[in-house]
């Protein structure tokens, strides 16, 4: 399969007057044409980090990417991502690859109509008159399910409400058809039954409009559900890339197996206790020297305090970054 | 079910009232947060309940705690109408039971350090000495996990299941016997989840507690709870004990709730159909007439358009209110998507 996106050892840190966090430190996967990636991990390991690092969405200061490569394979052959000016990355965001936020009402232009917001972007990266835009806008939120979108496109976005507004945001993030799609926690906000809606959303626009998409999450349950491959993240670093029924059925880090015992069995009735995590995620201010699993891994042996453990391959196309993983033998 | 019910909620009704206009305000209409629902809750159960957000389930809860005062109704704490008291009344009851709320850093003063934040309720409804406070303020601390030397450190020291520990330990310092839990977990990571449901769990094992236990999270809820209530615009749709609930759901609300949640299992996930519900919860200002589910119900005939449903019986501890739901309907759900 092609490569859309391959990005190799970010470094990104955060200076701050606490000192320097190690928000990322060596982060490197890939993203195949047509594929869902899932990205998974507590809040604080650098899911969010990695993908505004790309699109240079991060204040700066304090944030600045010290290292690493981040490949956009387009029409014109690959782009470093990383080393465009503001002029190269404005036309990768939203016109390229395009950014579904968590929180829809912060994210949108208050004082903008929505459909004046999704009109910018297509006068702005195709080029079309602002009545041609206009018109598309309409057909965009007609497109992502908005009722009476002709009435909707002139109301302000705290006239919708959270599922709606979520939509008219992925209307946005598709206007100009990009090739990737980054949802960021898309429908942490919303009830189940509406984030229901959205992932059905979200599929369908994948499929017919032949996008890649890269879904963080922290629900392994919406993961399961979408993913073709899932990437867990840890403390700034990546300690498990699988496809979806490798990670679920034959998980090779420690962290990605508690993790999956955390979670209550649905249908599973009964008094059985749940498996806690022990412990809480390291202090970032410190930098690693060591697998930052290891204050709360039960299997850590004298290795695990002394190198950075990298990722290996365990099978075909999975990946983890531990010296002693779980694998199909039972050998650690 | 077993026992007697510590509290009875018996009809119980919370409106907001809205008004309009700025000089000459007139009434304009309510919100109904809360439209008469009725349950009881047993002596040692954790009752748990479930619903989209704007359905009432917090409202239900700090009205049972007398926090707010309900429209009509009555909740009655053994034996006792709880609902009209004067406040050293209500204050006198507070010691019996408590409250946990979802964000665990607002709930916390700020400037307090956290040994005097736990044991603020025993220096307001107790006259123990100073020295009797701390002892137990450090039983507490061991009780729910935290450790006793951290009685000087302030709540920003700490992390948020930390901090939800702490919540937890100055709802137990006066020995409550029930729990109201709003949201507990839903601010936490997974990971840290587990660790204070098992809390919840070894507690109410340890100290006989009772608990409503509030949620949208449906995995966590039949996790944790006995009997499982659903609600949708203020009103009860289906309580039930959670086994039922989750294998033999009668509503078509509860449903296509629980295939909406999402399964940490790809082939499950695969397999199974899920019923999306269209639209959104219409406005709780004007819920519709009928049934309040029939705007978005996918099998809403013209009775449930016009008639409201009552409450019924179905099963010997399972009560659905809905026309439609019979025995056996578990039509709407084909046997690929049931969760077992």
């Amino acid at each position: 399969m092609d490569k859309i996106l391959e990005v190799t050892d970010l470094i990104t840190r955060f200076h701050t007057f606490d000192g320097v966090v190690h928000a990322l430190s060596g982060v490197s996967f890939h993203l195949y044409r047509g594929e869902t990636l899932g990205v998974v991990g507590e809040s604080g390991s650098g899911k969010s980090v990695t993908m505004m690092s790309l699109l240079h969405l991060l204040a700066a200061p304090p944030a600045r990417i010290e290292g690493g490569r981040a490949l956009y394979f387009g029409d014109n052959g690959p782009l470093d991502l990383l080393g465009l000016d503001t002029a190269g990355i404005s036309r990768i965001r939203g016109g390229r690859m395009g950014f579904i936020f968590q929180d829809a009402l912060s994210a949108l232009n208050p004082v903008m109509t929505v459909g004046r917001q999704i009109s910018e972007t297509l006068v702005e990266h195709l080029g079309m008159t602002t009545a041609r835009a206009w018109n598309r806008s309409v057909q965009l939120l007609d497109y992502v399910g908005i009722p009476e979108p002709g009435k909707r496109a002139a109301a302000y976005p705290h006239q919708f409400s959270g599922g709606m507004r979520q939509r008219a945001m992925i209307a946005l993030a598709i206007a100009c058809q990009p090739r990737v799609i980054i949802a960021d926690e898309p429908t942490t906000a919303l009830d189940v039954t509406v984030q229901a809606q959205i992932i059905d959303l979200v599929l369908r626009l994948k499929s017919e409009m032949n996008m890649s998409v890269i879904w963080i999450t922290h629900d392994l349950g919406v993961v399961a559900g979408i993913a073709d491959r899932v990437m867990v993240m840890y403390a700034g670093t990546v300690v498990e890339t699988a496809p979806v029924d490798d990670l679920f059925y034959r998980p090779a880090h420690p962290y990605t197996i508690k993790l999956l015992g955390a979670l209550p069995k649905i249908g599973q009735a009964g008094n059985y206790r749940l498996e806690s995590i022990d412990g809480t995620p390291p202090d970032l201010l410190e930098k690693p020297s060591h697998c930052q699993f290891v204050w709360r891994c039960d299997h850590a042996g004298d290795r695990c305090w002394q190198d950075i453990p990298q990722n290996r391959e365990i099978s075909p196309g999975h990946q983890a970054a531990c010296f002693f993983p779980f694998t199909d033998k039972g050998v650690r | 079910m077993k026992g007697e019910p510590l509290i009875s909620v018996q009809k119980l009704t919370k409106h907001f009232p809205f008004r309009k206009g700025w000089i000459f305000s007139r009434k304009a209409g309510a919100v109904r947060a809360v439209d008469g629902i009725s349950f009881d809750i047993f002596k040692g159960e954790i009752l748990g309940v479930v619903g989209e957000s704007g359905c009432g389930k917090s409202t239900a809860g700090r009205v049972i705690l007398c926090l707010e005062p309900p429209t009509s109704g009555k909740v009655i704490l053994d034996g006792r109408n709880i609902t009209r008291l004067d406040r050293a009344s209500i204050r006198k009851l507070r010691p019996r039971m408590q409250m946990i709320f979802q964000d665990s850093y607002a709930s916390l003063n700020p400037r307090h350090c956290i040994g005097s934040i736990i044991g603020e309720p025993l220096r307001i409804h107790t006259r123990n000495t100073r020295q009797q406070i701390r002892t137990r303020v450090m039983e507490l601390l061991d009780l729910v996990g935290l450790n006793p030397n951290h009685y000087n450190r302030f709540p920003h020291e700490f992390s948020g299941g930390q901090r939800q520990r702490i919540n937890i330990a100055r709802a137990l310092s006066l020995n409550p016997r029930f729990l109201v839990c709003d949201e507990p977990i839903s601010a936490l990571d997974v990971s840290i989840q587990a660790q204070v449901i098992n809390l919840f769990q070894d507690l109410q094992k340890e100290l006989g507690l009772t608990y409503l236990f509030i949620a949208h999270d449906l995995s966590m809820v039949q996790h944790i709870s006995d009997r499982v209530a659903v609600m949708y615009l203020g009103k009860i749709m289906e309580l039930t004990t959670r086994e039922r609930l989750f294998a033999n759901p009668l509503h078509p609300y509860t449903q296509s709730l629980i295939s909406a949640i999402p399964i940490p299992d790809p082939e499950k996930e695969r397999k199974r159909v899920r019923i999306l519900l269209n639209d959104e919860v219409p406005s709780p200002a004007n819920p519709p007439d009928g049934c309040v589910f029939n705007t978005r119900c996918p099998i809403a005939g013209p009775q449930c358009r016009l008639l409201e449903p009552e409450s019924r019986m179905i099963f010997p501890d399972h009560v659905v209110v809905c026309h439609k739901a019979d025995r056996n309907n578990g039509s709407l759900i084909t046997d690929s998507t049931a969760p077992l």
